[in-house]
């Protein structure tokens, strides 16, 4: 990690030195040209030839040394990689519960739990601490009961026992009204329209982009109007896909097929173009042709890559979700958190945000284990 | 370089009688592959016309053992890749068993200067390989390939994968893949050039017992002269810009070849002729002066270091 001392220390000493109190600052001399042997015979050379090592009168000064945090990354030790896994999880959780618990961190707002005499005040209400202030004052001058209230932050940040209780309820419990949806069904709804949205993507663009990776005709006469279409929002065709394919799933999953399409042929067509020539020119002298050539050669090689870009493409097709869930009529996961934010149930806002998360780092994991099982010989990610 | 006296007295041309009677004996098989009238020209990214190669003339009898040498940017590799029918020639014809070549084949196996087997495939299939895009059927083609495993003395290593393979390993499994095909010509662009020293003599030892025992013409590109010499019955030196014909050598040094034989006068004076072929003495001390330039002195008077 640190530069090696006797190193620099070396290479400090081939420097012309101008650091103060050496015996060569300030005169030209120190600079000598080779040609006329004119090297000016500094203390040291005279009394002895110095040894690299100590190097004393010539060194530079020791600011030289700096320590650099930037280099070439070397991996960490395992139990200082776990160490700093947990803390990337922890360090967020401990400053939302500061946040939250901490009642002089932020806390603006002020939760009536008695409005005592005040007429419009009700329990569980939540406002700010001058209004509040000024009610109390004003009860207090009328001689009449001052409304009771302790410091609250925003309904919008709750806190993280609320978040996680709700985590938990809205994965076992019964819903209490009616018409409520579960957590677990509307989450399940969302994953079929990835999974429908991905697939047909995949089914179509993966081998396009093989094609196109591997055929500059092919890649020239598709990848610009790709090009061209892929800077168009994909929420842009909502309506459209909804005209052509009703109000149900079908737009959803259209609108998925289309934000991930385009990216996944240009992505894959360039993972192809990356394959090492030398394997196709090897394939081509041992004999392999056109389509065995693609399914011998290319697919193989360009197999771990795929599987990579796959699986970022995957992380895509997720942030399509929620903006696809809200064409025609709401649905999934989306239609569980819009439903939530308008009865003010923000921890289960919270929950199910963090429950895509959840399962979207959970598939990746999975994804990457099995990645690591499939190519054994694949050495670009270790 | 005190048995440098010696070679000034020797030609390089001079065949003892076992040499005289080898290269009648090539020349009397067929030609395995000619070239006639060989050109490239490339076109430059700024429009400029390069020419790669030109006029290149050549027969090559079964059996022979050709190297290719030339100074940098001579266009061996060019050579070499059109002969395997990765690049198409500008202009000329390349025939191999009287056949014109139009594309890569396989009566050409081809063994490249980089590791070009498949990372994904064992040893064993990376050999059977060419043998099933040539239509064997797998398990035959499995068969065979172990026994070309055998013939480089890797059979323990067939379920291996390439990434667990030593340098020279991988290249030995990439000369016995290109074999399997039963190709007339074995193309060789560098092929030991990312090998240390050691392995790399241990793998020219190799390339001649195989070479020995199997009917098979090698056309093998080499920027090592020595290498060049120990290797080849004929050495095509080509010269630069463009890229011609400069001089076809018989190699005057008797077989069986061993590395001892470098010391010799026919080796020596081989080597001598290829330097003043390759590295003219004219140019060598204008393009690339080693004398001291003016260079600012930075270390202090008697810190010598010769």
């Amino acid at each position: 990690m640190t530069a090696d001392p006797a190193h620099s220390a070396a290479r400090a000493h081939l420097l012309p030195s101008a650091g103060e109190g050496s015996p060569r600052s300030g005169s030209d001399e120190g600079i000598a040209a080779l040609s006329g042997e004119v090297a000016i015979p500094s203390p040291a050379s005279l009394s002895k030839a110095p040894s690299p090592a100590e190097g004393g009168g010539l060194a530079a000064p020791a600011k030289a040394r700096r320590r650099s945090w930037i280099g070439v990354a070397k991996p960490l030790s395992p139990r200082r990689r776990i160490t700093l896994t947990v803390l990337s999880f922890l360090l967020p959780i401990l400053a939302w519960s500061a946040v939250s618990y901490l009642p002089f961190l932020w806390h603006p707002l002020v939760e009536v739990s008695d409005p005592g005499d005040v007429a419009w005040m009700q329990p569980g209400m939540r406002l700010p601490k001058a209004a509040f202030a000024e009610e109390v004052a004003s009860a207090e001058a009328a001689k009449s009961a001052p409304p009771v209230g302790r410091a609250a932050n925003p309904v919008y940040l709750p806190a993280p026992h609320e978040v996680a209780a709700a985590f938990w309820t809205s994965l076992t419990a019964q819903p209490t009204q009616r018409d409520a949806i579960r957590l677990p069904l509307s989450l399940w709804h969302s994953i079929q329209i990835i999974f429908w949205g991905f697939l047909i993507s995949s089914i179509v663009g993966v081998p396009l982009g093989i094609l196109c990776g591997a055929q500059p005709t092919l890649a020239r006469i598709t990848e610009p109007v790709i090009e061209f279409v892929r800077y168009m929002p994909a929420p842009a065709f909502g309506a459209l896909m909804v005209a052509i394919l009703g109000i149900y799933d079908g737009p959803k999953i259209a609108i998925i097929v289309i934000g991930t399409f385009f990216q996944q042929v240009l992505v894959i067509a360039n993972t192809t173009r990356r394959i090492d020539p030398l394997l196709i020119e090897a394939a081509l002298t041992l004999g392999a042709r056109n389509l065995r050539l693609i399914r011998r050669v290319i697919v193989p090689a360009m197999l771990p890559q795929l599987y990579r870009d796959q699986r970022i493409l995957l992380g895509w097709a997720w942030t399509y979700l929620i903006v696809a869930e809200l064409i025609g009529t709401s649905s999934g996961i989306t239609f569980f958190i819009t439903q939530q934010a308008r009865y003010q149930h923000f921890e289960n806002v919270y929950a199910a945000i963090l429950i895509i998360g959840l399962v979207g780092s959970l598939t990746d994991i999975a994804l990457a284990m099995l990645g690591r099982r499939l190519f054994p010989y694949d050495r670009s990610e270790r | 370089m005190s048995v440098g006296v010696l070679s000034p007295e020797f030609d390089y041309r001079t065949q003892c009688e076992p040499v005289r009677a080898r290269f009648a004996k090539l020349r009397s098989r067929e030609v395995a592959l000619s070239v006639e009238g060989l050109g490239k020209v490339f076109r430059a990214p700024d429009g400029r016309e390069v020419v790669a190669l030109k006029g290149i003339d050549l027969d090559t009898h079964r059996r022979e053992f050709l190297c290719v040498v030339g100074p940098s940017g001579c266009g061996k590799s060019t050579f070499v890749r059109i002969l395997a029918g990765l690049e198409t020639a500008s202009s000329g014809i390349v025939r191999v068993g009287g056949v014109p070549v139009s594309g890569p084949g396989a009566d050409r196996g081809m063994v490249f200067q980089g590791y070009t087997l498949f990372p994904w495939l064992s040893v064993l299939r990376n050999v059977a390989f060419g043998l099933e895009e040539n239509g064997t059927p797998r398990r035959e083609a499995e068969r065979e390939a172990r026994q070309w495993l055998a013939l480089i003395g890797l059979e323990s290593f067939a379920g291996s994968y390439p990434h667990q393979l030593s340098g020279g390993m991988k290249q030995r499994v990439a000369i016995a893949r290109a074999l399997a095909t039963r190709p007339r010509i074995l193309l060789m662009d560098e092929p030991f050039s990312a090998l240390d020293t050691q392995s790399r003599a241990r793998m020219q030892a190799y390339l001649i017992e195989i070479w020995k025992k199997i009917d098979i013409t090698i056309v093998f590109i080499t920027h090592d002269l020595d290498e060049a010499v120990y290797l080849a019955d004929r050495i095509l030196v080509l010269k630069a810009h463009p890229g011609e014909v400069a001089e076809l050598i018989e190699v005057p040094v008797p077989r069986p070849r061993s590395h001892d034989q470098m010391l010799g006068p026919e080796f020596r004076a081989t080597r001598a002729r290829l330097d003043a072929l390759i590295h003219p003495p004219k140019e060598e001390s204008e393009d690339d002066p080693v004398t001291p330039s003016l260079v600012t002195r930075m270390a202090p008077a008697g810190d010598e270091v010769e």
